[in-house]
């Protein structure tokens, strides 16, 4: 079962649908009572203000409970903001972030192409993650965001996107990971890197 | 590099895909979320509904056809037409939109932009843009007026600045449609999305005029816009996307191909 963390993310439901379209079982966690023990991976979605999404997640007791699965071993995907989030600081609003990687979130300053950076861009797998099985690399998902992650260390990108400069547009290692694409809205291959995800759990 | 986006436009009535000839006696074209399925399947890269339907007792409807598209469509899609409040923001982004767009409220009150983005943000906030050029004796363009109410009310404001106050406002994007060549199937107003795409820091998606293939070319090659709006031409069958998309490719032009 998918555990997906309902904080009010607006695109909460796209991400439910498509989990559910691809057969998985899912639960929506708005507190950490929410949980049961059939839940194997979890989903943190997102679209909007970091500062927002954090006080949240803070006054909700949702970020003690995801600290809490992610040092049990419970896998987590981020989904834009919700990637953003996994890392130890966003500029917006200089917020603490859950700290799951290291790195920060800096705002999109020194590019000259237009802010945010909306549209389909292409995605270079750059360590044959498992998120990317059976999907084409360098293929084309629908970005929208200001800010982007900047991991700390080399090892944690897993994925790249050129946009005036190379950013990391997925991020992570087997356990905890995220993408700043919205796959839910990206066609046939963001379903299929959502099922990748999934399917390494059960149905 | 971030890819010229082809967005199809779907007119709906009620709660039906319809066609409009010259603007008027509209015909049942099929299922807004069916079409827009098979745009999609085509290799769409977003889509846009100009919800055309007037009346407020239909509310309900409205609601019905955009969470069946939601349901139905994986890539982006906007809702445009009646928006007034940021309350109907809300019912269809619930609903499933990802982005509304609003167009003669905002004329009207500005701020709605500027509230909508605080609690939604700019991702989802679209100006509808609808545009006039202004001749001189000579019958040399000077310069672009904004129209509202489907082109039916002159404003008196400069196209160029409503689109900056829009942006700093909270438009995330801009929907902007030429009024005189709408339906003339002539090209688009080149020089107005030039402008237009020169002067303001957000994506600019041009509308009215497509009428063959190189004329999309040309609104990304000298128009410079982020994403050309396509209707009569996929409608009718008289192109695929795919056949848009491999064209423009051939001409150099940066389109995601599926």
């Amino acid at each position: 079962m998918i555990g997906i963390i309902d904080y009010g993310a607006g695109n909460l439901h796209s991400v439910l649908k498509a989990i559910k379209q691809l057969g998985y079982n899912t639960k929506l966690i708005t507190k950490a009572s929410d949980h049961t023990d059939e839940i194997t991976r979890l989903i943190l979605p997102g679209v909007g203000n970091a500062k927002v999404a954090m006080d949240v997640l803070n006054s909700t007791g949702l970020s003690d409970y995801l600290n809490g699965r992610v040092s049990e071993g419970t896998p987590l995907l981020g989904i834009c903001l919700g990637m953003q989030l996994l890392l130890e600081k966003s500029e917006e609003g200089n917020v603490p972030c859950l700290g799951f990687l290291k790195g920060t979130v800096p705002e999109f300053t020194d590019v000259s192409e237009k802010i945010p950076h909306m549209g389909w861009n292409q995605v270079k797998d750059v360590q044959n993650h498992f998120l990317f099985e059976n999907i084409p690399d360098e293929t084309d998902f629908y970005f929208v965001h200001s800010y982007f992650a900047k991991p700390e260390n080399q090892k944690d990108i897993l994925g790249e996107t050129n946009y005036g400069i190379n950013f990391a547009s997925v991020i992570g290692n087997s356990q905890v990971m995220g993408v700043q694409f919205h796959p839910e809205k990206s066609g046939k291959y963001g379903i299929q890197l959502l099922d990748n995800y999934c399917k390494q759990g059960d149905k | 590099m971030l890819r010229k986006r082809i967005v199809p436009a779907i007119d709906v009535l009620n709660d039906q895909a319809v066609k409009y000839v010259q603007f008027r006696n509209p015909t049942i074209i099929g299922d807004p979320a069916e079409l827009g399925k098979k745009y999609t399947e085509d290799g769409a890269d977003e889509l846009i509904y100009l919800d055309t339907t007037a009346s407020l007792k239909n509310q309900d409807l409205k609601l019905e056809w955009i969470q069946r598209v939601a349901e139905q469509v994986n890539i982006p899609f906007s809702v445009i037409g009646g928006v007034r409040t940021v309350e109907d923001f809300k019912n269809l982004l619930r609903a499933g939109a990802d982005k509304v767009g609003v167009n003669s409220a905002a004329v009207q009150r500005p701020e709605l932009l500027k509230e909508a983005a605080d609690i939604y943000g700019k991702q989802c906030v679209v100006l509808g843009l609808d545009a006039m050029p202004i001749y001189n004796d000579n019958e040399e363009i000077i310069r672009w007026e904004v129209y509202t109410h489907s082109g039916y009310e002159k404003t008196g404001l400069d196209v160029v600045e409503w689109a900056q106050q829009a942006a700093e406002l909270g438009a995330g994007e801009i929907i902007c449609t030429s009024i005189h060549k709408d339906g003339m199937k002539n090209g688009y107003d080149v020089a107005l999305i030039k402008l237009l795409s020169e002067k303001v820091n957000i994506p600019i998606i041009a509308s009215g005029g497509a009428g063959k293939i190189e004329h999309i070319e040309e609104v990304f090659s000298e128009g410079k816009a982020d994403a050309a709006l396509v209707a009569s031409m996929i409608h009718y069958g008289d192109y695929t996307i795919g056949e848009i998309k491999s064209y423009l490719q051939t001409k150099n032009i940066n389109v995601r191909l599926t």
